[in-house]
């Protein structure tokens, strides 16, 4: 009997080498080359997709997620899609075949092209159907960091996204002797459609970083109980969720680097001195990250693909579908990369080291962040169109109690103007921004208080003079509106599904867009085939992007000159909320403007 | 020339028309691959048909007089706007059978940000005799969190008599939740057959602890207190019963 036992006993043991040897190639096999751990010795070590001609695949394959076997959508089978490695100047040429039982697609999040190219199906194009094979054909216009991910259904959030890397037809500004592709992105073991159900039914289901009875009297003992009642009170007469961060979190997700959870621990290696270059682009489809690498300053060279003046930061927040190029100088010693999702309940984490097998200490999560009246557009403790809030620092936890100044600007004691809504207000309205105001010079949510350098919108100057100088001859306003009760999120009061036409521009026209966000949350805001002008500024260097950031309560401004006729997809990169409807159809005539 | 200008103009207008209709992928893909692209994407983006079903309470409640099960639970199946809404709730006693049981079926409109109004029939299938009513209702988000659901009923006696029904969640920890219940009901005239007196005639107050293992199931521990008032006592005291009650209850909530 005892032999028999050993026997067994060797058998499992066998077994279970046997399944990690398996997982791991399995791990290997499903991660592009770019993105597999600590193999790249140089940057050809990357081994990218490059040339003209590309052949991509789109299929259901399995992938391994912190050591956990998971099925995504994925191209050419890999977690995420291949790294496509473009050079400006040149036309590309990508046959894309869908291998799924449903209509795929590919959208070029970033790139400049003739609209029947851009992939969004019933806006651009019909849409891949099963079996069939899509040609898109493009000429390169422009160098830098961009992605790519399918605009069907929810297919994103299942792994169907990639890095592209545009190089530019010159030397490269900001040339360095070894880069890397940092994919962030969120993935869950539910079924997306499954999320977005829950989401409908419950929409705090996710949440569990709640406002608890613990939380009332921790901050009753902090902030005095008859003020934590007031608080407490304001909410609830709203009912607003002061604690409602993010809709999606890690009690779901799983945050990847290139394809790795935290426990994977993607490792980039370098040899201590060189200059690094860290291409970020965030491929969540829900998840807004605060990155930063303890002990190495960050310095900012581009931002959603293009230029801009280096700025040294310690830390960046980067929302869903925008990237940025930062540029680092490791010494002889491992760094921890640290993602954090904004409500702080998971994170990403990635190493930089000199030699495989090194890694440094993973920081604590630091609290779940608490929305204020500014969040609301009713606080009052500055008027006029920015402040900065490097000086202000009540926002946290004890602005949030100021009854004093929302009592007194209720009756418009101040001098900013009261906000108009002309726009439906419907079931899916809530919260109408009574003051909102420009937030582009003030950090992140949550990051208002860390003690040290934190990017913001207006350290951004675009490196290029702008392309068009022109003054904005017409402004648009648009409102971001959302209902979190039921899960409803749109523009101006409207979904998508119950909106008639698209907003207009003319060709050649220079608009000025501004959006005002009613709701409580921060929306990545994306238009499809031009770059807005982020009005950070009234010179002509604003920084220019594809997707921007707009924070709760916030009025803020982008140009945009509609050079590029035809329909083109304008909506939130926050994939529910677009699946909800926070979308619309910007449709470029090709006629000028009407005098 | 006339009739060419006029072919112009209606292609101008045409052509202006077409570009509001976000059709310019049309010159490049068959129009109607397009046109059941654009339908789908339109739907697909705000139009969805969502649904959920919740056993607020299934649970077995102990008192001195009697031991039961009890049962609320209530589902829909809609859009945003529009629902088509189910409620049942109901009380089995042991050794005696099924001793309240009512069915609504009601239409559900979303009428402002936190509010529903709902309208429909409530059949009650025990007591006997069995009652059909008439429902009209409003469901939602009070200020300050607190789930309502009232409805007023018409029977198929012309009996009115109206319902108010208030939870609250007080999150104790993030998964650890106690929710009081407060449960109202009138009458505006007596329906002696069914034992019911005019007036405030009925109180459930409740208090339950429940514990979310994970958020879709909760089993939670309870006490709950009904009163029967006025008339309606009288008549519960004629029938041989004690018209206050306290009893303890154990189940669980669940949702899909």
């Amino acid at each position: 009997m005892q032999s028999a036992d050993h026997l067994n006993l060797g058998r499992r043991r066998f077994l279970r080498q046997g399944a990690f040897t398996v997982a791991a190639l399995g791990l290997n096999l499903v991660l592009p080359p770019w993105a597999r751990s600590g193999n790249s010795a140089s940057l050809e070590g990357m081994r990218p997709l490059t040339g003209n001609v590309f052949d991509l695949s789109v299929d259901r394959a399995p992938c391994s997620i912190d050591g956990r076997a998971g099925n995504g959508i994925l191209v050419n089978g890999q977690l995420p899609a291949p790294l496509l490695r473009w050079r400006e100047g040149e036309t590309v040429t990508l046959r894309v075949t869908n291998r799924l039982p449903v209509d795929t697609s590919i959208h070029w999040h970033g790139i400049l092209l003739p609209f029947q190219m851009d992939g969004v199906p019933g806006v651009t194009f019909p849409g891949i159907k099963p079996g069939e094979t899509f040609i898109y054909e493009f000429p390169l216009k422009q160098a830098g960091t961009y992605w790519y991910h399918s605009h069907s259904g929810l297919q994103e959030q299942s792994g169907h996204y990639g890095p592209l890397v545009i190089e530019p037809k010159g030397a490269d500004p900001d040339s360095a002797d070894r880069e890397y592709v940092i994919l962030l992105s969120d993935w869950t073991f539910e079924d997306p459609h499954r999320v977005f159900a829950k989401l409908k039914k419950m929409p705090d289901n996710y949440n569990f970083q709640q406002r608890t009875v613990g939380e009332f009297l921790r901050d009753s003992r902090e902030a005095g109980f008859g003020n934590t009642v007031d608080d407490r009170l304001m909410w609830g007469a709203m009912r607003m969720n002061a604690a409602d961060i993010a809709d999606v979190t890690g009690a779901t997700y799983t945050y990847l680097i290139n394809g790795h959870g935290p426990q994977d621990n993607w490792t980039g290696l370098f040899k201590p001195g060189e200059r690094v270059r860290l291409r970020f682009i965030n491929a969540s489809a829900m998840s807004i990250f605060n990155v930063r690498i303890p002990g190495l300053p960050l310095t900012v060279v581009q931002a959603d693909g293009l230029p801009v003046d280096p700025v040294e930061t310690d830390e960046f927040q980067i929302g869903v579908a925008e990237t940025f190029d930062v540029l680092v100088q490791p010494d002889d010693r491992a760094y921890t990369l640290m993602a954090e999702s904004n409500d702080r309940y998971g994170y990403a984490r990635a190493t930089l080291a000199p030699r495989q097998g090194l890694s440094a200490e993973v920081p604590a999560l630091r609290p779940r962040p608490t929305l204020t009246m500014k969040d609301m557009a009713m606080d009052h403790g500055e008027h006029g169109a920015t402040d900065d809030s490097r000086m202000d620092h009540s926002g946290m936890h004890h602005g949030s109690m100021d009854h004093a100044a929302m009592g007194h600007e209720m009756d418009h004691g101040g001098g900013a103007a009261q906000q108009e809504h002309k726009h439906p207000k419907g079931p899916g309205v809530v919260g109408l921004a009574m003051n909102p105001v420009n937030r582009l010079s003030e950090r992140p949510l949550g990051l208002q208080d860390a003690n040290h350098r934190v990017l913001v919108y207006t350290d951004l100057r675009a490196r290029e003079k702008n392309p068009d100088v022109r003054p904005p001859q017409r402004e648009l306003e648009l409102h971001l509106t959302s209902n979190m009760e039921r899960y409803m999120w749109s523009f101006d009061g409207l979904k998508f599904s119950e909106v008639d036409g698209p907003i207009k521009l003319y060709r050649n026209e220079r608009v000025r867009l501004t959006l005002v966000n009613d709701t409580m949350m921060p929306h990545p805001i994306h238009l499809h085939g031009m770059f807005f002008e982020v009005v950070t500024n009234e010179d002509d260097f604003k920084p220019r992007k594809h997707t921007i950031v707009v924070k709760p309560g916030e009025k803020m401004s982008v140009d945009i000159t509609a050079d590029a006729v035809g329909d083109w997809a304008f909506h939130c990169h926050l994939l529910y909320h677009m699946h909800a409807g926070m979308m619309r159809v910007v449709s470029v005539i090709d006629e000028p403007a009407p005098v | 020339m006339k009739p060419l200008g006029t072919l112009c103009g209606i292609a101008f207008v045409l052509f202006v028309s077409d570009a509001s209709a976000q059709t310019a992928a049309d010159a490049f893909y068959d129009p109607e691959a397009m046109a059941a692209a654009r339908e789908a994407l339109k739907e697909g983006h705000g139009n969805q048909l969502n649904s959920l079903v919740i056993a607020e309470r299934l649970e077995y409640s102990a008192a001195d007089s009697e031991d039961a099960y009890v049962w609320e639970a209530q589902g829909w199946l809609g859009t945003d706007a529009n629902k088509l809404w189910v409620k049942t709730e109901g009380e089995y006693v042991e050794g005696e059978g099924t001793e309240e049981a009512e069915l609504q079926f009601l239409y559900s409109r979303a009428v402002s940000a936190f509010w529903d109004i709902q309208a429909g029939i409530r059949q009650d299938l025990e007591p006997s005799p069995s009652r059909s009513h008439l429902v009209f209702g409003a469901q939602g988000l009070a200020p300050y969190w607190f789930e309502v659901d009232s409805a007023l009923f018409l029977s198929d006696e012309g009996k009115l008599s109206a319902r108010l029904e208030v939870e609250y969640d007080f999150r104790l920890t993030q998964r650890l939740i106690l929710q009081p219940r407060l449960e109202l009901n009138f009458a505006a005239s007596s329906d002696r057959e069914v034992g019911i007196g005019s007036g405030f005639f009925d109180c459930v107050a409740e208090l339950r602890l429940r514990y979310e293992i994970r958020r879709e199931f909760a089993p939670y521990l309870g006490v709950s207190w009904g009163g029967d008032f006025n008339d309606t006592a009288d008549l519960v005291e004629e029938a041989g019963g004690d018209p206050r009650e306290l009893a303890v209850v154990a189940g669980f909530r669940a949702w899909f």
